[in-house]
């Protein structure tokens, strides 16, 4: 395809069109239905270690349902799944084995910290030896949670803000520099 | 301390026998329930040993309420056992009245009792959804949360969260209750009622239910007091240690209430102890919920609490067994030191014992049954 004929459709055509010669607009288009479709898809690991499992648990029930976004698809091993929900406290001795399940995570992965034990330590911030200060000194964090623990409500928004964030097609370092999301 | 590194040089030798397997449950594994990790070597498909591995959830709770005085060290134990926050917030509140002679009005004592029924049978509404999951069941789930999500919305009325409510405090509770709580709570009670043939249906006359957890997991009366269970594993063993009923605590000395007994000491006795105990739960509150007394809802106490020096310690009825606090202080603002024992704890020493000689299939109903949480056990 010609660079002139992609300036022609140009203005009815809803993908992104790059000035690359050869093939530039299927595969600019095809990225945004990816993305789409990967973040109508998520499916999350069964990972809770503390109190904030149980609002995830509430989260899955018939009241919140999270299956409304995609998420009910919840799985045991990591192989399988494409979203980590760290609910609740890391400690030390946790810290290599949350490490170990996220190198085992097919690509493409994300990280939700979910609560504010996840974020920062939280309650366990100050006076205590075997908390890690935040789930991110061990992997990135894609969406962070507040709350001790968050309400089903939050979680539901957090899970939607990173089904936006992967629509947005972005990568963690562009949305850090300021990219509109 | 126990390595990754140790656990994976253990799977691929094999120590011991020629037939022996050592597989790793955990630390990540959706039965545990959390992070719990077992040890379990096989032959074949029978269980010859259970070594569980602690620590993958120990966040110091004891060393940090050292430096935490007498009025916040009670929020900590909220995520202790989380699924009993109330009762173990009424612990650590009952340990310093206990220690500062407060005298704790009526009002906020029979307020404790409610709250303290409605945990519980949060609590095992939960397990029964969960350990119904760990047998392949997800239906039970489902009914289990629409009635905890209820008692869910009771208690943020009151108390302010959905979980951690942090709303005993030393001399009675925070505030004072929601203008409609005795209205949401008859409104629990009848839905409860009607609803909890449900789980009769669905759970306990189910044939796969019940070939599952029958016989499997026996535990003797005898091994049930020498491993130090408490809680409906011990009373389903026919152990009486209802501390509500042995060394009663606020007002349970004037209610009237079973404690629920089972002489089978398997997985299907400690079920439908569970299921009569949440009966008896509704027994309490429907006998105090008219009769709240009105007063104050707390005991006019100091502005900082100083215990006098000496040692004290109280127990309580958790949805899972005792739960004591023993408390050392030196006259000081912050406690010396601070020992919890927790139900949990005694209760996964006696897996070992359950699952010997069973097969790895059966160990998910035994383990389900003792509804461990973890953060309770390492604390």
């Amino acid at each position: 395809m010609e660079l002139t004929e992609t300036k022609q459709v140009q203005s009815d055509f809803p993908g992104e069109i790059h000035p690359t010669a050869g093939g530039g607009i299927i595969v600019s288009s095809f990225d945004g239905l990816i993305n789409w479709a990967r973040s109508n898809s998520l499916w999350p690991l069964t990972f809770a270690t503390s109190c904030c499992g149980i609002e995830m648990m509430s989260t899955a029930s018939a009241k919140y349902d999270f299956s409304r976004f995609g998420f009910e698809v919840t799985r045991a091993t990591p192989r399988q799944a494409d979203v980590i929900i760290i609910a609740g406290t890391i400690v030390n001795k946790m810290g290599p084995v949350l490490k170990r399940l996220y190198d085992q995570m097919a690509d493409p992965k994300y990280v939700i910290a979910m609560g504010a034990c996840a974020i920062s330590g939280g309650p366990f911030f100050y006076n205590t030896y075997s908390v890690v200060k935040g789930a991110d000194h061990i992997i990135p964090v894609d969406v962070y949670i507040p709350g001790c623990p968050p309400r089903p409500e939050a979680l539901l928004h957090a899970l939607i803000s990173l089904q936006e964030k992967i629509k947005s097609g972005l990568t963690r370092e562009q949305i850090r520099e300021g990219s509109n999301v | 301390m126990y390595t990754q590194t140790e656990v994976i040089k253990d799977t691929t030798t094999a120590k011991g026998a020629e037939n022996e397997l050592v597989i790793n449950m955990g630390p990540q594994h959706p039965a545990t329930h959390g992070v719990l990790h077992l040890v379990v070597t096989l032959d074949g498909e029978t269980v010859k040993k259970i070594e569980p591995h602690l620590g993958y959830i120990h966040r110091s709770i004891e060393k940090m309420t050292e430096s935490l005085t007498y009025r916040q060290f009670t929020y900590v134990t909220s995520r202790m056992d989380y699924l009993s926050a109330h009762i173990n917030n009424l612990a650590c509140a009952m340990t310093v009245e206990k220690a500062m002679q407060i005298e704790v009005p009526e009002r906020a004592r029979v307020i404790r009792v409610l709250m303290n029924e409605l945990t519980r049978i949060a609590s095992h509404e939960l397990w029964i959804g969960a350990m119904a999951m760990d047998l392949g069941a997800f239906t039970p789930f489902f009914y289990a949360f629409r009635e905890r999500e209820m008692i869910t919305e009771i208690m943020e009325d009151s108390c302010g969260a959905r979980l951690t409510m942090n709303y005993m405090v030393p001399g009675g509770v925070m505030h004072d209750i929601h203008p409609d709580f005795q209205k949401k709570v008859k409104a629990f009670v009848q839905q409860f009622k009607d609803k909890v043939t449900e789980y009769e249906d669905l759970v306990t006359n189910n044939v796969i239910f019940q070939s599952r957890t029958k016989g499997v997991g026996y535990l003797s009366k005898e091994d049930a007091i020498s491993y130090g269970c408490s809680g409906p594993v011990a009373r389903a063993s026919g152990v009486s240690c209802d501390i509500r009923k042995i060394y009663p605590y606020e007002v349970y000395d004037k209610v009237e209430f079973d404690e629920v007994l089972d002489t089978a000491g398997d997985s299907f006795a400690r079920y439908i102890v569970r299921i009569k105990e949440m009966n008896q739960s509704i027994r309490i509150i429907e006998q105090l919920i008219d009769t709240i007394p009105e007063g104050d809802f707390q005991a006019k106490t100091k502005a900082v609490l100083k215990p006098p020096k000496g040692e004290f310690y109280t127990r309580v009825e958790t949805a899972r067994g005792e739960l004591g606090v023993y408390l050392v202080s030196e006259g000081g603002t912050t406690p010396y030191r601070i020992k919890y024992r927790s139900p949990g704890f005694s209760n996964l020493s006696a897996l070992d014992h359950m699952a010997r000689g069973g097969k790895i299939g059966d160990l998910m109903a035994t383990m389900g049954t003792l509804d461990l949480v973890i953060p309770d056990i390492d604390r």
